[in-house]
């Protein structure tokens, strides 16, 4: 945040490490805390608490990609596909045996990272384009084996009802309900990933993206980390999934597409690869974008368009902003909106001077 | 002949004129890899793009549909131009990764305003070759299916002469081979990326009439572009023989799993071998049948 570091000196390495890097961002925390736990629920309306789940739930899948394309270099254009492997993971064990949430969600992440290190396995040999096409294969494979198994994917429509999940008697069935559930698994991935990246870990991936060799040579087991990559990313991916689906109580492939994969290389393109609040800002800023989009068009869009074409309009617009941004921002600022903020920071950081 | 091999070869036939279509379009993908090392995940954009056209023109009255086309080879020679100009010129030199990500962005932007801007209704693409179809033997094509692989195979032979005999050919390929020696030799290799953009442009109006006429345009026409990305690896990224061998068995492979598989687990097998095939072959062998061995291994 805003204050200045003067009078900190952090004398070793661990200091410099450290999740807190001032003492008094503590106290920064501690007043989120305060706003997301108390105030929020208590002051916003249904309607919008209904948009922050939408974004907790988003910010979890972006955190795990992030993991894989912005820390460790490889890129996925699968990641959806993980979602919707956790997805009908969790739903299947959730109604064929009933199993409860704090089961069925690590379930659905162990059941996404094994199946996210066998499509990342081709990464041992291959990088960069072949490795996309590889998650592309990926993708698609996934998507059609649960579309065309019914004994994944529940037969008819490919979808299976899923009750919400409760917790010591309490259903957490309204939104306000929901945005504690959620604002838990975001908090928490969030704190996760700030200690994978300071981690051994977490050093071990910057060092396989920015030179694999390199990083062999100083003895980093680079098979060991790709997959371990892999695996982590998809971990996050399933229980992104597993949450959508308790979110919107069904399971449904049609939520996890090709296109869902690419809504989530906007996010971290356009919040900032290698970086957790990138993540945060990108999930932010993608899950308002439509709804922004949509307010924008329902004004003005009147005037062009009628209303049967208003969806088809507002889908395509929202797609085509999406990959104009992407464009945008690898051209212009290829760091994105975290280094936006850091720059308004910086520049704060040292008022009145400029630097 | 049996039944059984009368099922056969008109399975084998079917998959073979389809596979060139295939080739029709990794053609465009395989020139832009060629000479500028970067992958184009739009290419199925490109071609819906051009469908889009194509329709658009031939939907005003009175339109002839050699005008239709030419109009279109034009834009799309134009949207390649533009294209490298805006997109990938400033992308040089940046990681592969980022490349891969503009035009994945590239093609997001495509889909969603192609129907913004053209309608998302479905439209066809009338050629004047009639329904009826071509009998060969115990087998029967579809007309459209003959015009595309004729269309393919015309384009292939064009392409080979381009490279191998005329100066702008022989150019390229010394861009492909080395960009640097290429640029010290006094080849404007900025102008060669463009033109490799191009011609990607004119293979995909080709590619957009042909595809846009069997299937109809609307969005969907993209997703023919998935099919690239099999056709291509196996047959190596980088060669353009490549790209019609690959096609064939592509297409040969995909009839055949449709036609004998399809039974047994019910349907859409034929959206489903190929990339099977595709992983086989990026584990055993990445650079594909005729691909440059230089694949960058870790």
């Amino acid at each position: 945040m805003f204050h200045r570091e003067s009078g900190v000196f952090k004398t070793t390495y661990r200091a410099d490490m450290a999740l807190y890097p001032l003492p008094i961002a503590k106290w920064t925390v501690a007043v989120l805390a305060l706003i997301f736990v108390v105030i929020v629920p208590l002051t916003v309306h249904e309607y919008y608490l209904s948009i922050l789940n939408l974004i907790f739930i988003a910010i979890v899948g972006a955190l795990g990609l992030n993991i894989l394309v912005g820390y460790t270099g490889q890129i996925s254009i699968g990641h959806a596909a993980f979602m919707s492997v956790g997805a009908y993971t969790a739903a299947n064990l959730a109604v064929r045996l009933g199993l409860p949430f704090w089961i069925t969600l690590p379930a659905g992440g162990l059941m996404a990272a094994t199946i996210g290190v066998v499509v990342g396995m081709p990464s041992l040999r291959i990088k960069g384009l072949y490795l996309a096409i590889a998650t592309l294969a990926g993708q698609l494979i996934i998507e059609w084996t649960i579309n065309h198994v019914p004994a994944i994917s529940g037969g008819a429509q490919a979808s299976i009802q899923v009750e919400r999940p409760s917790l010591f008697g309490v259903s957490f069935n309204t939104q306000g309900h929901l945005y504690f559930f959620l604002l838990f698994f975001a908090v928490l991935a969030i704190v996760a990933t700030l200690n994978l990246v300071r981690s051994r870990i977490g050093r071990a991936f910057v060092a396989v993206r920015d030179q694999d060799i390199a990083a062999e040579i100083i003895g980093i087991d680079i098979y060991r980390y790709k997959l371990l990559a892999f695996a982590i990313s998809s971990f996050y991916a399933g229980v992104c999934g597993v949450l959508y689906t308790y979110y919107f109580g069904i399971a449904n492939y049609e939520q996890f597409q090709l296109i869902v994969s690419i809504d989530y290389l906007a996010m971290i393109i356009i919040g900032g690869l290698g970086s957790v609040l990138g993540s945060i800002l990108g999930a932010v800023f993608v899950t308002l974008l439509p709804i922004v989009i949509r307010i924008l068009m329902e004004d003005v869009g009147s005037l062009f368009f009628t209303t049967a074409e208003m969806a088809n309009v507002i889908s395509g617009l929202r797609l085509g902003v999406f990959g104009g941004l992407i464009i945008f921002f690898l051209i212009v600022e290829p760091e994105g909106l975290n280094r936006l903020w850091r720059n308004i920071r910086s520049y704060f950081r040292v008022w009145p001077f400029s630097y | 002949m049996s039944e059984d091999l009368e099922f056969a070869f008109s399975l084998l036939l079917n998959g073979a004129s389809i596979g060139l279509m295939y080739s029709l379009i990794a053609l465009g993908f395989v020139l832009v890899y060629k000479a500028t090392d970067a992958i184009n995940f739009a290419q199925g954009e490109f071609v819906m793009l051009a469908g889009l056209i194509v329709a658009m023109m031939l939907s005003f009255e009175g339109m002839p549909l050699v005008v239709a086309i030419v109009v279109t080879l034009a834009v799309m020679i134009g949207f390649g131009f533009g294209l490298e100009r805006v997109v990938l010129r400033p992308l040089l030199g940046r990681p592969v990764v980022a490349v891969i990500m503009a035009t994945i962005g590239l093609a997001a932007m495509l889909r969603g305003l192609g129907p913004v801007v053209f309608g998302s209704e479905t439209r066809a693409v009338s050629l004047p070759i009639g329904d009826e179809p071509i009998v060969l033997g115990p087998a029967s094509l579809p007309p459209i299916q003959v015009a595309g692989a004729i269309v393919a195979i015309t384009l292939f032979v064009a392409f080979s002469w381009f490279f191998k005999k005329s100066r702008m050919g022989v150019a390229m390929r010394a861009v492909a081979d080395n960009q640097q020696v290429a640029q010290a030799m006094g080849i404007n290799v900025e102008r060669y990326f463009a033109l490799a953009w191009a011609m990607a442009g004119v293979v995909s109006a080709l590619g957009g009439v042909v595809w846009g006429s069997m299937l109809g345009v609307d969005v969907h026409l993209a997703l023919v572009g998935l099919k690239v990305f099999p056709v291509v690896i196996l047959g190596g990224l980088d060669s353009i023989g490549g790209a019609l061998v690959g096609g064939l068995i592509i297409g040969i492979v995909e009839s055949l799993a449709a036609g004998y598989l399809d039974p047994y687990v019910g349907g859409g097998t034929k959206d489903f071998a190929p990339y099977v095939l595709m992983i086989l072959v990026l584990m055993i062998r990445p650079y594909g049948i005729f691909g440059k061995r230089k694949i960058e291994r870790v």
